[in-house]
């Protein structure tokens, strides 16, 4: 892996505890991650992964059971802060979904939706972003002679190309991905690989895999959660050749999880 | 016996209880309208839809009782409709979920069992005597009105809720507002049941006689409604008044009202079922 510039932290986490209602979810974790990497997050089922990735843009706010202490630094601004607007920190938080969810709506407005809910309506501006967010989801090509048709008319790894666009749309600086491909056959999958390995350049992304290979293909980083507790957090290389703890060994070569 | 051949027969059993149940229902349902359409459909013409209500049977029509019923539900519905549909978003997207909630919630799924005579004698008792709006159009609608929107909350409730969350989190996570999210999103995927619901508990208040009888509306009425404080008649309320007379003649006169009204139903729950297929085409998850 080549050696970039020093890179900024954009993300800093400390002491966070997540509680859904008695249940300790989230056990004092403290995760930093850096501008313009992938960071993948592993472990088994219910070790609190996506509840990590969506403490980030604060989607476990409408979960009412949900209760959580610490801090979440993101572009130096504590975003648990009463100060910050949910709505802002999510337009330069991207969110990517396990299962493709377009809105049933054309391809055009799913990708210009986050942008007209900011009230932009210039019809130029509307159509350069939906291109170029479209090109850079590498979803251009296919649909670019159809964008009034349906966006769940689209193949499933279509419709998760799809809701990359609408995500990339509104410019954010990061992407959240909570298991983008599990839904998803082999070929949609890789493609959405590359698309990650593509953005990465520009973006902040971290992805929720349980599928070792891909963690290793496409992140810089991994850490790996066990009930809650945040095991082991390093270089992908290094934990995955090296790992230091048992826990982490026993899960990566498949004993467990 | 084996098993798999006990489970075939109560299949079978099963499936010829349903087949009954079902056309026992269909058959008297049909019975009646071919009753009704063999006494009355002759009696079906221009003269009829448009002449007020006289002594004489052969004379008699149903224009004040059809522009009644017109009038009743173009004001029902502008009453109903926003703040059922409202109220309907307000429980399931905003409210808490507290005992006062929860309490508000079982009384207004009892609301809907209340036997209508009753909103007739809530309805006479405030909107009648005391905002004094007497045996008017609005005081009709109003009762009407409460009558039918603890079905409107609840079909729209149920609407908004099969609205998948994966569509929420899609609209929160682009930094859509929940107000956003709701106007955007999920009111229009939910929109051809909340018309449903909404079509449906309007044609139950077409059909509803008990509480205008009780609110004081006319059985009589030789002028058609101008204003909504205007006295009024409707469908139901003329056919109730001609199946008590003893001639024959006006019997046939009910049962040719009757027609018109079970048209105006029909059409209102064709265009309701019309809604929810348009829509439910245009949003398949
Ligand atoms: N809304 C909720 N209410 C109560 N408990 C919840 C809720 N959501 C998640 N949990 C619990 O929190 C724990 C962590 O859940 P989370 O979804 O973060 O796990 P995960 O690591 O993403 O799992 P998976 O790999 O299966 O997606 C689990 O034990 C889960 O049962
Ligand atoms: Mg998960």
């Amino acid at each position: 892996m080549k050696e970039k510039k020093e890179q900024r932290t954009i993300i800093q986490s400390e002491s966070i505890n997540v509680y859904y209602d008695d249940k300790h979810v989230l056990k004092n974790v403290n995760l930093d991650i850096k501008e313009k990497t992938v960071t993948a997050l592993i472990g088994p089922s219910g070790c609190g992964k996506s509840t990590y990735l969506r403490l980030i843009n604060r989607m476990n706010d409408y979960i009412p059971e949900f209760h959580f202490s610490g801090t979440i630094v993101v572009n130096g601004k504590n975003i648990y802060d009463d100060s910050v607007e949910v709505e802002e920190l999510r337009k330069d938080i991207g969110m990517v979904f396990q299962k493709p969810n377009p809105f049933p709506k054309s391809i055009y407005d799913n990708v210009a939706y986050g942008l007209k809910i900011q009230g932009i309506k210039n019809k130029t501006v509307l159509d350069e972003a939906v291109e170029s967010s479209l090109k850079q989801a590498a979803l251009w090509d296919e649909v670019k002679d159809n964008l009034k048709a349906g966006g769940l008319s689209l193949s499933g790894g279509q419709q998760q190309r799809l809701c990359i666009a609408r995500a990339l749309a509104v410019q954010p600086t990061i992407l959240l991905m909570d298991e983008p491909t599990s839904a998803l056959d082999p070929i949609s999958s890789a493609k959405i690989e590359e698309l990650i390995f593509e953005l990465k350049k520009q973006y902040t992304i971290i992805i929720v895999t349980h599928n070792m290979q891909q963690a290793t293909r496409v992140s810089d980083n991994t850490a790996f959660f066990y009930i809650g507790d945040l095991i082991e957090y390093g270089k992908t290389d290094e934990l995955f050749m090296n790992p230091i703890h048992e826990q982490t060994k026993k899960y990566i070569t498949g004993r467990f999880g | 016996m084996k098993r798999s051949v006990r489970n075939k027969i109560y299949d079978k059993v099963f499936e010829i209880i349903g087949y009954t149940a079902t056309f026992f229902g269909l058959i008297i349902l049909l019975y009646f309208i071919t009753d009704i359409v063999y006494e009355g459909w002759n009696r079906i013409d221009y003269d009829f839809l448009t002449s007020y209500t006289s002594r004489k049977a052969e004379k008699s029509g149903i224009f004040p009782a059809w522009v009644g019923s017109v009038w009743i539900l173009a004001l029902t519905l502008i009453i109903s409709v926003p703040i059922g549909i409202a109220s309907g978003i307000y429980f399931e997207e905003y409210a808490k979920k507290n005992k006062i909630t929860y309490m508000l919630e079982v009384n207004i799924a009892n609301l809907a069992g209340v036997p209508s005579i009753i909103y007739g004698l809530l309805g006479l008792e405030i909107f009648g005597r005391m905002f004094g709006f007497g045996s008017s159009i609005l005081t009709g609608s109003l009762t009407l009105a409460l009558l039918i929107l603890p079905i409107i909350i609840v079909s729209t409730r149920e609407a908004l809720k099969a609205v998948p969350q994966s569509l929420r989190d899609a609209s929160f996570a682009l930094g859509a507002s929940k107000w956003q999210t709701i106007w955007l999103q999920i009111l229009p995927s939910s929109m051809g049941g909340v018309l449903t619901g909404t079509i449906l508990a309007l044609s139950r208040a077409v059909g509803e006689t008990a509480p205008l009888i009780v609110i004081g509306a006319l059985a009589y009425v030789p002028f058609i409604p101008s204003s909504p404080m205007d006295e009024f008649t409707v469908l139901p309320m003329q056919i109730f008044e001609w199946t008590s007379r003893p001639q024959h003649e006006f019997l046939i006169n009910a049962a040719a009202a009757i027609i018109v009204l079970l048209c105006i139903t029909f059409l209102m729950n064709g265009i309701a079922i019309y809604l929810r297929n348009k829509w439910q085409k245009k949003n398949q998850w």
